[in-house]
């Protein structure tokens, strides 16, 4: 297929960037959005210009590095995929298709379409994780029962890959339900439920100050997820903290 | 971080914007059920008016959390989409909202910027007049004035034309408002399916009622 593609350019993070348009033809609809644009940069290198600079590690939908805003929607037009995962069969032939970066004040542009997500790795730093002394002594976790209903949903918040599409997609670039996924994953599980309250307050604190937006509840965001990750942790997240804010005890 | 820091935080202002909604939702439901009975009953209209008019707890406690509610509810939205704007400085060349979202839950500050309007227009219709006729007039008590009052107000077309075009934004606002409000309070649990069914029933019949009530008064006002 041809295809008319307007892509997002941007020299570096202090430079101002635009849309250029590129022609390209003889797309399979096999190929993968990724390797439609490995094609491009190809011919971008052969012709002697810059190639387009984007994410993009294992290919398979689970590393979380691939991001792009495609036709207005991340991670493109298809569900519970990422941008790795989504075929050029979605599209038709003579399309025009809009490539941008996620944007967000929180994840400022690299060069081109490739955004620094770190803001994400400070919130998982206040408090994405359990606290285990690891001297040699440690508990096996199977040792401790868990109730099944709570193990599925803490698996379910876990499989999120923070690739940020629900920022990108969020009108408000807001990144509940990524932190509420991560709050999740461990305030359901015995071994997170130690350190829940200050997990939460950490982990909200430190989404605040990144410049993340507020929720509107839109759901936009467990519609992009490429994981399905569900509101329903975003609305615990906010239990926890009212929980964690409002208690006497410390 | 300190206890007072709640409401200082994303998740605070979002359940300070809930807490204050459920309380107008209350309110609304109050709100109706006086406007209704100006359909059928001239008498109890006008004998609950005077009541809400002149009950010392209605008029010194009641009305002036009502009016911080108000207020609160629309500076919080303000500086709630203030802040969301801020946090994409740059936006999309293409954005297609609509392919995961609904257009209420997109737009309600513009709902939100309409009812506020609809409110300036509310307040100088029955607010002002109603304390400059009590205390600043000093007029006497007429416990049968309300009724004629009211429908003075629905003899134009235009004012319930605005009226009704404020309670179908009013509408839009709640459908997607009363599921919000208590997703923000953390509940999306097993009971939230039957709550976002009851929350569309209100939202439809609420409003419908208040524009129910308009038309039959613009019509008795004839």
């Amino acid at each position: 297929m041809n295809l008319t593609l307007k892509i997002w350019r941007q020299k570096d993070a202090n430079s101002k960037g635009k849309m250029v348009d590129y022609q390209i033809s003889d797309i399979s609809g096999d190929m993968s959005f990724l390797e439609m644009l490995d094609v491009l940069n190809n011919q971008l290198i052969e012709k002697g210009e810059e190639p387009i600079a984007f994410d993009h590690d294992c290919r398979e939908g689970i590393c979380g590095m691939c991001s792009l805003y495609i036709n207005g929607e991340a991670h493109g037009p298809d569900r519970g995929v990422t941008t790795c995962q989504l075929h050029m069969r979605k599209f038709k032939d003579g399309d025009t298709i809009y490539i941008e970066p996620f944007r967000a004040k929180a994840f400022p542009v690299v060069k081109d379409l490739a955004v620094d997500r770190s803001a994400f790795d400070r919130i998982q730093h206040a408090g994405g994780y359990v606290s285990v002394n690891t001297s040699g002594n440690t508990q096996d976790a199977n040792a401790i029962p868990v109730q099944k209903e709570n193990a599925d949903m803490a698996f379910d918040a876990a499989t999120c890959i923070g690739c940020g599409a629900c920022v990108a997609t969020c009108k408000n670039s807001s990144a509940m339900l990524f932190v509420g996924a991560k709050v999740s994953q461990y305030a359901l599980l015995p071994q997170g439920e130690v350190e829940a309250k200050e997990r939460v307050q950490n982990m909200v604190k430190q989404m605040d100050a990144e410049g993340f937006g507020n929720c509107s509840n839109t759901g936009a965001c467990e519609v992009e997820c490429p994981k399905g990750i569900s509101l329903e942790n975003i609305a615990r997240m906010n239990r926890e903290y009212l929980k964690a804010t409002t208690s006497t005890k410390d | 971080m300190s206890k007072s820091g709640t409401f200082k935080s994303s998740i605070g202002r979002k359940i300070a914007m809930a807490l204050s909604a459920l309380f107008l939702m209350i309110f609304l439901i109050q709100h109706l059920t006086i406007n209704i009975t100006a359909t059928f009953s001239p008498e109890t209209f006008n004998e609950l008016s005077h009541f809400m008019g002149t009950n010392p707890v209605v008029q010194f406690i009641a009305q002036p959390i009502l009016i911080f509610a108000v207020v609160f509810h629309f500076v919080m939205g303000f500086i709630l989409e203030a802040k969301n704007r801020q946090a994409r400085p740059i936006n999309y060349k293409k954005n297609n909202g609509a392919a995961n979202s609904s257009w209420m839950s997109r737009n309600m500050i513009y709902s939100g910027l309409v009812i506020l309007a609809f409110l300036v227009l509310h307040f100088i219709d029955f607010w002002l007049p109603e304390m400059n006729y009590k205390y600043i007039a000093m007029n006497p008590e007429d416990p049968t004035r309300y009724y004629e009052e009211l429908l003075h107000k629905f003899h134009s077309p235009i004012r319930v034309g605005a009226y009704v075009l404020a309670f179908v934004l009013l509408a839009l606002h709640l459908l997607h408002g009363f599921g919000s409000a208590f997703q923000s309070l953390g509940q999306n649990n097993k009971y939230i399916d039957g709550l976002k069914k009851f929350g569309v029933i209100y939202s439809i019949l609420i409003p419908l009622g208040f524009i129910v009530t308009a038309v039959v008064l613009y019509m008795n006002a004839q």
